[in-house]
């Protein structure tokens, strides 16, 4: 059993607050993501659990062990580093067989094993270089392999794969995936790319300032944003924000946008009957927007500005009042720049949130 | 006018020190080279040399200072890493430590024998101390002439204790030159602080002790003053004997020779190390 606990972490750097009160539990053989802009805490909340740092408050478990006091080497934890943190000094080999030699495994089962972790990450040809006669992206993979190659019960895996090219990295995505699905380590990994957020997670969390905003199956976490940011972090475009007013008239509500008026689905509309007057925020998807040439009823008239055809899709950049907004249509989709248009909202997919600290309203 | 500047500016900064080195290095060397090479006459000869193998103290000299270096020099090695290890540790009260280990850094050589002499003298602390303990009933001889071991190992006291804070030093700045990361991988990997010391920081700090083992070694190899106050001839060493041959055997020429004796197993001995220990290219954190 290997599941992880934190119990409102805290961890302070001078007056930089880089964990802030974290409380967050991760299931025996999870994979959890942590997304995050730069500077938002993940590879310091990653070390308050490796032991590297010494937490200012709260609690960390491993299983049903308390480890906040106990020594790295004691808490059975493998780790890819940011830096990578590659042994100069060794050879691929030894950087890889490092952790297996500590333990004083057999020297055919440490060649086994090695062996075995370098065709994974493509590094059999490289075994007898040393890590300055590597690429960076190569050395980066050392790094993995010397953490998968121990078969730890918690693998802490900080943007394991940011120095890959795009293909390498759809490869590696697929085989860290794989590995998961076959040794079942309880994981965390840090990364920037949402796509790889997306496709590994059983959830994701979101940090920001030191703080975990939401942590969620990926899909709810893109559907159902638990505020502004979430929205605006998650998605390439990220989820377009128009600024609006409550109407209440016979107790139905709706948003005055600009000109438009949009009603909100059932489900709403009895949390937003209590905001009469109150400025909101309409929070949509660019691909829940549709595009129509006349104007019909829950539509905002808009002008497209750029057109960038993307293969799969057609990215429009449009002015709506004073604000911007993506939408994605159909690449067939008849549309140039300076066309008027209309955008349909589907309301169903409308998430509104509190125009003054930006938290959906559920 | 700008590029002429730009090429000639690194020669322009590197003259001061050629010509201190030319003048205070350079030029007694060659002057000694002369006094040991050359006869009365003016002919080139090994003479001196002739008559410094010759002498009586000479094998005990040579003896000595190897036997000095061979104890002293792995000492201090293992000393200070400890300490720099101790420091690098960051544990409270770190820089209190750097400061005491390097007390004995702003001490000359000729005060620290002293002071190490009234430490072991008959009527020294020591047996003042062990005498007011009631532990001996007579105070110990240790520099006595019948007592060459005690008079080695209150050399190789007092020689550890003056010139082990520059090794450390030494190593405390190579230690910091190195990424925390890689003492952090290896402590997440499994490894204790001996494995740790071992096959991370040992390897890594090559460089440091590489420079370390240099200067310690030429530097053992003068050893001179503190032998002297402990133990005036008692004890022959090389540099000592150079300083005999000069001053009161009135002899320039052999102790010429001897200095080139001295330079010649320095240059010898800082070959070996750079062999020995080099850290080869594709090793080098980039
Ligand atoms: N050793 C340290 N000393 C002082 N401040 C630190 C230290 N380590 C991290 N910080 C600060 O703590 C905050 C969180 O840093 P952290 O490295 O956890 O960010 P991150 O989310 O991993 O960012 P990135 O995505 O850029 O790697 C930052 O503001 C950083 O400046
Ligand atoms: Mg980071």
């Amino acid at each position: 059993m290997a599941s992880i606990r934190f119990e409102s972490v805290r961890k302070v750097f001078g007056k930089v607050v880089a964990a802030d009160d974290v409380t967050l539990e991760i299931k025996d053989g999870e994979f959890m993501v942590l997304l995050g802009p730069s500077g938002c805490g993940k590879t310091t909340l990653l070390r308050c659990l490796a032991g590297l740092e010494r937490v200012d408050g709260g609690r960390v478990f491993i299983g049903e062990r308390e480890v906040t006091d106990l020594a790295p080497r004691d808490r059975k934890i493998a780790m890819v580093f940011q830096s990578y943190a590659v042994f100069p000094h060794l050879t691929v080999f030894d950087n890889i067989a490092f952790g297996l030699k500590m333990q004083d495994r057999p020297r055919d089962e440490i060649k086994r094993r090695v062996a075995e972790s370098a065709r994974l990450l493509e590094l059999a040809d490289f075994l007898e270089r040393y890590p300055a006669q590597l690429s960076g992206g190569q050395r980066q993979r050392v790094a993995v392999a010397r953490a998968i190659v121990m078969q730890a019960a918690v693998l802490l895996m900080d943007e394991p794969l940011s120095n890959l090219d795009a293909l390498l990295r759809l490869q590696m995505r697929a085989e860290l995936k794989r590995l998961h699905q076959e040794i079942k380590a309880t994981t965390i990994y840090v990364t920037h790319d949402q796509v790889e957020a997306l496709s590994l997670g059983d959830r994701i969390a979101v940090m920001q300032n030191g703080r975990i905003v939401q942590c969620d199956a990926p899909m709810q976490l893109y559907d159902f944003p638990a505020n502004k940011f979430v929205g605006g972090f998650i998605g390439t475009p990220p989820m377009n924000f128009l600024p609006g007013v409550v109407r209440v008239s016979d107790a139905k509500p709706v948003a005055v946008v600009g000109e438009a008026q949009i009603a909100p689905s059932a489900a709403f509309a009895p949390a937003l009957a209590l905001k009469n007057g109150q400025p909101i925020l309409l929070g949509i998807r660019p691909e829940n927007l549709v595009l129509t040439s006349s104007p019909q009823p829950n539509t905002i008239r808009a002008r497209v500005l750029v057109v960038e055809p993307l293969g799969s899709h057609k990215l429009l950049t449009v002015q709506v009042g004073a604000e911007i907004a993506k939408v994605s249509v159909t690449p067939d989709e008849r549309v140039a720049p300076n066309d008027d248009v209309w955008l349909r909202f589907d309301p169903e997919k409308i998430r509104w949130m509190d125009a003054s600290t930006g938290e959906t309203i559920r | 006018m700008r590029f002429k500047l730009e090429s000639a500016l690194p020669f322009g900064l590197l003259f001061p020190s050629v010509a201190f080195l030319a003048l205070l290095i350079l030029a007694p060397i060659g002057q000694a080279f002369l006094l040991a090479f050359q006869t009365e006459t003016g002919e080139f000869a090994l003479a001196a040399f002739q008559r410094m193998a010759s002498d009586t103290a000479f094998n005990e000299a040579v003896r000595n200072t190897f036997l000095l270096l061979l104890t002293i020099v792995p000492l201090q090695i293992v000393l200070a890493l400890a300490m720099a290890l101790l420091i690098h540790a960051r544990l409270r009260g770190q820089t209190l430590f750097l400061y005491v280990f390097a007390i004995p850094m702003a001490i000359s050589d000729l005060a620290a024998g002293l002071v190490w002499l009234s430490i072991f003298t008959e009527r020294g602390y020591l047996n003042s101390i062990l005498q007011s303990l009631g532990w001996i009933q007579q105070p110990l001889l240790l520099l006595s002439y019948q007592n060459p071991q005690g008079i080695f190992a209150a050399v190789v006291v007092a020689e550890s204790w003056r010139a082990t804070a520059i090794v450390m030093v030494i190593l405390v700045a190579g230690l910091q030159m190195i990424p925390r990361d890689f003492f952090e991988a290896a402590e997440l990997f499994g490894a204790g602080t001996l494995k740790r010391t071992w096959y991370v920081v040992l390897p890594l700090l090559r460089p440091s002790l590489q420079t370390a083992l240099i200067i310690r070694t030429l530097f053992a190899f003068q050893t001179f003053a503190v032998v002297f106050a402990l133990a005036g001839r008692t004890l022959p060493v090389l540099a000592g004997e150079a300083y005999t041959w000069y001053y009161s055997n009135r002899n320039p020429a052999v102790a010429a020779a001897m200095a080139f004796l001295i330079l010649l197993l320095s240059l010898l001995a800082t070959v070996v190390y750079l062999r020995v220990l080099q850290v080869r290219e594709e090793e080098r954190a980039r």
